[in-house]
């Protein structure tokens, strides 16, 4: 069961497809062809993108069919208002547009609440458009999309996603997050945490919580927000992206 | 007296809810029968302006919030340094209340609280006024011990800058430290604890060393210090010899680092009775409470305002909350983002006891950012609770000594984006 947003990608192949085969027919640089360098600079996308047979949003919207897609034009995704401001203005994602936007988000796209730095080398982009390239007008031949974060990867009890927050505790409990966190986002490593899916958020503040991840002062942050205590800030930071 | 406002509060807050429920009952729009409970807040700075946003913010109109705060462009003293090494314009610290007025319907005066009458509750305006208050957030920041450092007084601060207020001490410093002559004296007079920003004066050694190694590299830094010791001494001390090897002396109290007095008319800072001539003397006095909570009559001998940690309430008044650097709260440090942090709890209480919002258990973090060279940041931070003595420290963090370059760099740069985010959170 795919969600309906993912456009074509939704439509389930009718039989599943050996990687071999699969780089057999893809176009030259596409997902299943690639020697390495575009799949593994797509590695830092994938952690917050979803791209594949039944993509969905996540942090970031899905990148299926992203070439020729109008911006901030999915359904369903809680765009910055800088990205809505840009997609109402004409921008549409070509080779030339991505290009632009990855090597500077900030610059090319001031306010967008992609949490990446950006990058500079104008070879390694080629590789990674080429790569997503791949997940444009592929129809129904694409791999299953990858999960963006997964409790396992951090020994965590799945049951933790399933506690439900207190949005008003949640409101109150943000005033620590959002003397850093802003809302609108971030190219200088203090990412934009507004509009994030239940799971992704309730999973990186467990494991920091845990210490599964290192940055100390989030560390200290999560190590005393109880699971329910995160599970409300989960919910108001999901609610906050939907206020005007 | 503090008996009889408690058991106003107390009433006030039952006469709220009744008043609710019988609207609510009659399904009619909530029109009290006497006006929206009021706010008071002195001091527009990072306690005082975020207390003034979130109590707005969060009661959505249901509490009328004033803020008094003299001037019309707030200058933060946090990266102040980094406009005397360099690395912002002036115009990037400085902050206006427009948002405050205008996204939160936010009562700006700008003018000089001057007294609080405590009995009618209410605070006498230098322009003549007065307002009203159901409760008064007091945030005035500090203001500096008269006699701390002999030889200097308010009427010296051109000669010798504090610039511990930012501002105009900020640019006339840096405009002092550029017109130095070729190795020429810069000095500190460091102030004695509790101050503000503990890595403050540290910092800004580190920036005037950062402009002078390129503009005045023979010229030399003289820090006179009353402590033993400071904060992030060890991280400091390594950064200074790797970047600005020679030029960093500090004589501390066992050679009279707390004996000392300075002859602006003469430019000379005497230590211990020797005296010393400077081209530039940087006094930062010991300090105190801003002097609107001397004159409310609550702050203590020390010159600071005691609070109760769950609430930032006075200790002498519990109508009125004292936040940041003005506060004597435990484990904290004088800090803007100490004083952001204490502003949401204190908005969070103040909601309660005025409306029927939810009242949650009192929480305060710091983090302090310090930029010692080009992409060389360093941090401090910690995580406190309330307890019924005092604001208590439960947790906490220091980067270490001999730190990769790249994180050192990553450091720096989060500090540009706390900035970013810190503005938006008090300012809007």
């Amino acid at each position: 069961m795919f969600p309906s947003r993912a456009g074509p990608a939704a439509r389930a192949p009718s039989r599943p497809l050996a990687a071999g085969l699969l780089a057999l027919l893809s176009t030259a640089g596409a997902w299943g062809a690639d020697d390495g360098r575009g799949g593994a600079l797509y590695a830092e996308c994938k952690r917050c993108h979803q791209a594949g047979r039944g993509a969905e949003h996540r942090i970031g919207p899905h990148l299926n069919d992203v070439f020729g897609r109008r911006a901030a034009s999915l359904e369903g995704f809680p765009y910055s208002p800088a990205m809505k401001a840009a997609g109402a203005g004409g921008l549409t994602w070509t080779e030339a547009t991505l290009d632009a936007f990855l090597a500077d988000p900030h610059a090319f796209v001031p306010g967008s609440r992609m949490s990446y730095a950006g990058l500079a080398n104008r070879e390694e982009r080629g590789e990674l458009l080429a790569w997503l390239r791949g997940f444009s007008g592929a129809g129904s031949d694409l791999p299953p999309a990858e999960p963006t974060i997964t409790p396992e990867e951090y020994g965590l009890d799945p049951q933790l996603l399933t506690i439900s927050g207190d949005p008003e505790y949640g409101a109150y409990l943000a005033g620590e997050c959002t003397t850093c966190h802003r809302y609108d986002g971030s190219d200088r490593g203090i990412p934009s945490i507004t509009g994030w899916p239940l799971e992704d958020f309730v999973i990186a503040l467990q494991a920091y919580k845990r210490a599964k991840r290192t940055h100390p002062v989030m560390q200290l942050v999560a190590g005393r927000l109880s699971d329910e205590e995160i599970a409300a800030l989960a919910v108001h930071f999901r609610n906050l992206a939907d206020e005007p | 007296m503090n008996q009889s406002n408690g058991t106003g509060g107390l009433s006030r807050r039952h006469f709220l809810a009744t008043a609710a429920a019988t609207s609510a009952a009659l399904t009619a729009p909530a029109v009290l029968g006497q006006a929206r409970p009021r706010v008071v807040v002195v001091g527009g700075g990072a306690g005082g302006a975020t207390a003034a946003r979130y109590i707005a913010r969060d009661s959505k109109g249901a509490v009328d919030v004033t803020l008094v705060e003299p001037t019309r462009t707030y200058y933060s003293c946090f990266f102040s340094n980094l406009y005397i090494g360099g690395f912002r314009d002036f115009a990037s610290i400085g902050h206006t209340y427009g948002a405050l007025a205008a996204g939160h319907g936010i009562n700006v005066v700008h003018d000089w609280a001057v007294s609080v009458d405590r009995d009618a509750r209410s605070v006498g305006l230098a322009g003549g006024g007065s307002l009203a208050y159901d409760r008064l957030v007091l945030a005035p920041g500090i203001d500096f011990r008269p006699g701390s450092v002999p030889g200097w007084d308010l009427s010296q601060q051109n000669r010798m800058p504090h610039a511990y207020k930012a501002g105009s001490q900020t640019q006339l410093l840096r405009a002092q430290i550029e017109a130095m002559p070729q190795g020429g004296v810069y000095c500190m007079v460091a102030p004695p604890n509790p101050f503000r920003c503990p890595p403050g004066p540290y910092e800004r050694i580190s920036m005037v060393a950062h402009v002078l190694k390129q503009s005045n590299p023979s010229a030399k830094i003289l820090i006179v210090d009353p402590k033993e010791k400071f904060s992030k001494q060890g991280l400091f001390e390594d950064g200074w010899q790797r970047h600005y090897a020679g030029m960093v002396e500090r004589v501390g109290p066992d050679f009279g680092g707390d004996k000392v007095e300075v002859r602006p008319e003469a430019m000379e800072v005497v230590i211990d009775g020797e005296a010393t001539k400077v081209d530039v003397c940087n006094v930062i006095p010991a300090q105190q409470a801003g002097r609107i909570a001397a004159l409310a009559g609550i702050t203590n001998e020390a010159g600071w305002a005691p609070v109760v940690a769950h609430t930032m309430q006075s200790r002498e008044d519990e109508n009125i909350h004292v936040l940041g650097d003005a506060s004597q709260q435990g484990d904290m440090p004088k800090s803007g983002f100490s004083a952001n942090s204490q502003a949401k709890v204190c908005a969070m209480a103040v909601r309660g006891a005025l409306t029927d919002s939810s009242v949650f258990p009192a929480r305060f973090s710091n983090t302090c950012w310090s930029l010692i060279g080009t992409d060389d940041g360093v941090k401090v931070g910690a995580s406190y609770q309330a307890t019924d003595e005092k604001i208590a420290k439960t947790d906490g963090f220091i980067s270490e000594v001999g730190e990769s370059a790249e994180l050192r760099k990553a450091t720096y740069e989060e500090s540009l984006d706390w900035y970013a985010a810190i503005s938006g959170d008090i300012f809007g």
